[in-house]
């Protein structure tokens, strides 16, 4: 051993957390905590305050922009003419930014002149997708690696059997899913990635009604293709930045596994 | 200048996360949210196309969060942190509530340059060298205050009495 490591610091430990190490430094760090146990205690609890502070708070972002700000930006709007010009300006972004909402943010390139106000079922499939694929270190709640579990879980919160369909013959690994707010109660997604790293989620919710979805039909949300469909009240959606033709065979794949 | 809209928009999400766990009323949080959106549109032209957008809007959100903070603070009107209902944001199991409530609690506790920290690093996922430049203060501030900000946590959640955080520059 004439090799020389350098010792584990405090920053090692949160740089572990965090996923901002390196992969050499993360063994010395794993082989550490194997023999420093209130290290690895805390370690474990700093964790976990990560997991809970994002289970807590994820869910804001997936709600549709609050009738306070809404309601901020008409009285701005609405303000008389004798309000300085910058004001109205910045009044008017505000409205622009706003009006489009959760939605607007999307759909690029849609002129944002008429207020989107309730997100069909497809739409809050991609919002959800677009929300959590980036996410680098936690795209899911609850790993692949406990498939069964994440299955049962989801079911007993939807109140449904809920599937999660396999994709490999399309070239797809389940990565795992995590349970959302929905318009009507929970929402399951489960998240998909191929080899080169595309992503593509599947939005599982129930009480879906017929005027949200009833039979397969594609909607392009900005640069989110969603296929969507209805299986008694359960309704499906699958989302990816994928060109349509790739994604309806995908699409397929999921339906065809669904499907009684 | 289509494309600095679309790029402020798709950032509207993130930034309700992190207001909200910031100043935890919801209220507030969306004024915050606001105030920062305003304050990004008049400084569009700073921005720089190669930059990271989300990085830019948050130093912007941490700017208007201390402009606020010293605003309240000189006209007193500012509620203490402890009278506010512990409002959480999605509803968990029992177990989960409870322990739920107890970190929320113990953020609400945290002085706001250690809380600030903690949630860029915790809940979105900054960079260390990110966190640096959306503060302003040298990396070595950063590590020093997630520590420390982590460890007053732990130590707030468990009940056990930790020493109380002095401002570190």
């Amino acid at each position: 051993m004439s090799h020389t490591t350098h010792p584990i610091q405090e920053d090692d430990l949160h740089a572990y957390i965090d996923g901002q190490l390196d992969d050499a430094r993360i063994i010395e760090v794993e082989a550490y905590l194997a023999v420093n146990p209130a290290d690895a205690e805390r370690v474990h609890a700093y964790r976990k305050q990560n997991e809970m502070m994002r289970k807590m708070f994820d869910p804001v972002a997936m709600e549709p922009v609050p009738a306070e700000i809404k309601g901020e930006v008409k009285r701005r709007s609405d303000s008389p003419r004798k309000v300085i010009a910058p004001i109205l300006r910045y009044a008017a972004v505000v409205a622009w930014l706003v009006m489009g909402g959760v939605i607007g943010w999307i759909l690029h390139g849609t002129e944002p002149t008429e207020p989107v106000r309730v997100a069909t079922f497809a739409q809050q499939a991609a919002i959800a997708h677009v929300v959590y694929t980036p996410e680098v270190l936690h795209p899911v709640e609850v790993g692949a690696d406990q498939e069964a579990h994440l299955v049962k879980w989801l079911s007993k919160r939807l109140g449904a059997d809920i599937k999660a369909p396999s994709l490999v013959s399309v070239g797809y690994q389940l990565l795992g899913g995590r349970l959302l707010p929905g318009d009507s109660g929970p929402a399951a997604q489960f998240m998909y990635n191929n080899e080169s790293g595309k992503r593509l989620t599947l939005y599982v919710r129930t009480k879906v009604k017929d005027n949200e979805a009833t039979e397969f039909r594609f909607e392009q949300e900005g640069k989110v293709g969603v296929f969507s469909w209805k299986n008694g009240p359960v309704g499906y959606a699958l989302s990816g930045e994928l060109a349509k033709p790739e994604l309806l065979t995908v699409a397929n794949a999921v339906y065809h596994q669904i499907q009684p | 200048m289509n494309q600095i809209n679309t790029l402020i928009e798709e950032q509207i999400p993130r930034l309700r996360r992190y207001a909200r766990a910031l100043v935890r009323d919801r209220a507030r949080a969306d004024d915050l949210v606001q105030d920062t959106l305003e304050r990004a549109w008049e400084k569009r032209q700073l921005w720089r196309p190669e930059s990271d957008i989300r990085a830019w809007m948050f130093t912007i959100m941490h700017n208007v969060f201390v402009n606020q903070l010293k605003q309240s603070q000189s006209t007193k009107a500012f509620v203490s942190m402890e009278d506010e209902e512990h409002e959480i944001p999605v509803r968990a199991t029992q177990d989960d509530d409870l322990e739920m409530r107890d970190l929320l609690s113990a953020i609400g506790r945290l002085p706001d340059e250690f809380k600030e920290v903690v949630l860029l690093v915790g809940l979105e996922q900054l960079r260390y060298e990110e966190v640096a430049n959306v503060l302003d203060v040298p990396i070595g501030t950063v590590m020093s205050r997630l520590s420390r900000g982590r460890e007053k946590l732990r130590a707030l959640m468990s009940g056990i009495p930790s020493p109380t955080l002095r401002r570190v520059k």
